[in-house]
């Protein structure tokens, strides 16, 4: 087999994960920016399930190695 | 006013590291080019989540998310057919029945599957109209994407063509067929989560489910529809007369879900390559059933952000304008309204990447399915057979520059139809509508001669032109008379393509009848079903990787979902 697709997909996934949720942090307290998203930091929750996303993906890639 | 906004580095930094990471995965994959299995049929390696998915993302294009979300404005929920009875029936049959005879047999290609089963002349036909239409879908993603960057960023048309085209050439030229797949995998998950967040907070907006069906009684009754008429599928369905669509059951079951699907998903080479990919045979048998599963709830992703845009544009509190529309309503510029409207910074980067995301998988899916018919059932079966297979895999190769290259020029010529779905049915039903029965006479009774193939493929195809020339729906067909007016181009098509369907198949029977069977019974082994040994699964694989255990699956849950939104 060449290529672990799950790798370059759970990379991808946490890199804007965590992009996402770094400036969902760092914007928390702008209402005027979420104000369009009816005041959900959109960006947090995005960000985390991107992080967790990826963090699974990457876990089952290290975990069946052998298998695929 | 069209809401204003621009983006900010952190938006352009998200486009910037998903665009790193396709074009990676090409970088990574060159390697393994070493031939034209490799690069056209992507190795026969690969294991069916990859393919399942890639199977549902190569559709997934944007072309098919704008017309989607369109029609979910249009029409409301009874768009969620073309993901329930649309799809569903014809990917098991693909799966169980079909799959076998593509697989199995020494055929790389749709088209080679008809040379191997009938003759020289039928695969040139499908081969010829099929690498037409996969470059002209190309064109038409390049050019609406290009339009779209326009519109909604102010970038130049001509820049987003080049750009958009490049990266799609680069990617799927180092890393063929392979590439594709797994970037179409990526895409999938992409698309999946930069949607998610406008379903769920445009749900939100509207007041929940309850809020946005209360809204749309409203919108339903306004239109002159019986309230419920765009919060149900088959309800309304009784005659044409009493839903948006204008298509009543007769034509919704046979049009969309028989012809339409099955010619679609079951000889569209460009869904076929996807589990010809796969590494086995049982691999290949559960691709299409692996693809059902998530293809089942798309519509909460495409469709209903079309029903809530249609509900908020009937609220002017909520202030929401669809983009680009000079004066005229532009339903496919629903999902990046909605993405403007609804995004903050930051999540309208990752948003914009996923529609860009849905446009390159709908251009590569067709440039990869246009560069392995050309080599094999063009050019190594017209311009120069016999050659060795270092030669091919350079022709392969040479032929995605080439597609790329032409998709350029149809992208300029694409320009003038409101709704891009109904141009897509239109030219799926000239061409594949009479095609499926061709393959159901193929491969389910042997007598099929290839004369009466060839002769009911053409005359097919003939047919749906013929009844769209002499037909009406919105201002388009009519060339020749106008016999009959249908309520919607929609409806026109599926009755177009019932028409083609039918006159090919019983073409098809009576020149079969009357023509020689060229092929003997040995020749068809492995291509016609009762000269086949029935296929077994490897021994040793679980259950659920069993076919059929996940066709019924597959299937039970799609009659619960079509009963829960009937």
């Amino acid at each position: 087999m060449d290529m672990d697709i799950r790798i370059p997909i759970g990379l991808l996934f946490a890199i804007l994960g965590f992009i996402l949720l770094a400036f969902g942090l760092y914007s928390a307290n702008d209402t005027e920016l979420y104000a369009r998203c009816l005041g959900r930091n959109i960006n947090l929750w995005t960000g985390v399930t991107m992080l967790v996303f990826g963090a699974f993906m990457l876990f089952f890639s290290l975990r069946k190695k052998k298998t695929l | 006013m069209v809401e204003t906004f621009s983006l900010s580095i952190i938006d352009y930094a998200i486009m910037a590291i998903y665009f790193i990471f396709v074009l990676g995965i090409g970088w990574a994959l060159k390697k393994y080019m070493k031939s034209s299995t490799q690069f056209l049929e992507g190795g026969r390696s690969m294991p069916s989540w990859i393919t399942g998915l890639a199977f549902i993302s190569a559709n997934l294009g944007a072309l098919e998310v704008f017309g989607m979300g369109a029609s979910g404005a249009k029409y409301g929920l009874m768009t969620a057919h073309f993901y329930l009875i649309g799809a569903i029936p014809a990917m098991i049959f693909l799966a169980l029945f079909m799959m076998p005879f593509y697989y199995g047999s020494k055929a790389r290609s749709v088209p080679e599957y008809l040379k191997l089963r009938f003759d020289e002349k039928t695969r040139g036909f499908n081969a010829f109209s099929f690498a037409i239409m996969t470059v002209f879908a190309s064109g038409i993603s390049m050019f609406a994407l290009a339009r779209l960057m326009e519109v909604m960023l102010h970038w130049n048309f001509h820049y987003s063509i080049i750009a958009s085209a490049i990266i799609v050439l680069v990617y799927t030229y180092l890393g063929g067929l392979k590439s594709a797949i797994y970037n179409e995998v990526l895409q999938f998950f992409l698309i999946v989560i930069g949607f998610l967040p406008l379903v769920i907070i445009g749900l939100q907006d509207v007041g929940g489910w309850q809020g946005l069906t209360h809204q749309l009684d409203i919108v339903a009754v306004n239109k002159g529809f019986e309230a419920g008429t765009w919060t149900s599928t088959w309800k309304y369905l009784g005659s044409s007369s009493t839903n948006p669509m204008g298509v009543d059951w007769i034509a919704m079951f046979m049009g969309l879900g028989f012809v339409l699907a099955f010619g679609y998903w079951c000889t569209n080479f460009l869904v076929v390559q996807r589990a010809m990919a796969a590494k086995s045979m049982s691999a290949a048998r559960r691709t299409p059933l692996i693809g059902a599963l998530p293809k089942m709830f798309l519509p909460i992703l495409v469709i209903v952000p079309g029903m809530i845009a249609m509900a908020l544009m009937s609220m002017p509190e909520k202030g929401l304008q669809l983009i680009g529309n000079n004066g005229q309503t532009d339903y496919n510029m629903i999902i990046p309204t909605m993405l403007v409207h609804y995004y903050p910074t930051g999540l309208l980067g990752l948003g914009i990447t996923a529609l860009m995301a849905s446009f390159m998988s709908g251009m590569a899916g067709n440039v990869t399915a246009f560069n392995t018919v050309f080599t094999y059932d063009i050019y190594q079966s017209y311009i120069r057979p016999g050659k060795s297979d270092a030669h091919y895999l350079k022709v392969g190769q040479f032929a995605t520059i080439f597609g790329v290259a032409v998709s350029i020029g149809a992208a300029y010529v694409a320009a003038n139809f409101n709704n891009i779905m109904d141009l897509l049915q239109l030219i799926f039903a000239f061409v594949n509508a009479p095609l499926f029965a061709t393959f159901l006479l193929g491969m389910f009774w042997k007598r099929t001669t290839g004369n009466a193939a060839f002769w009911g493929l053409i005359t097919g195809t003939f047919a749906a032109a013929l009844h769209y020339s002499v037909t009406i729906a919105e201002g388009k067909g009519g060339w020749l008379a106008h016999l009959v007016e249908y309520p919607s181009a929609m409806a026109q098509g599926f009755w177009t393509a019932i028409y083609a369907f039918t006159v090919c198949l019983i073409l098809t029977v009576i020149l079969s009848f009357s023509t020689k069977q060229l092929k003997s019974d040995a020749d068809l082994t492995g291509l016609v079903y009762s000269l086949t040994p029935k296929t077994k699964d490897e021994p040793g694989i679980p259950w659920y990787d069993k076919p059929v255990v996940l066709a019924v699956i597959v299937g039970a849950i799609s009659i619960i979902l079509t009963i829960i939104i009937w």
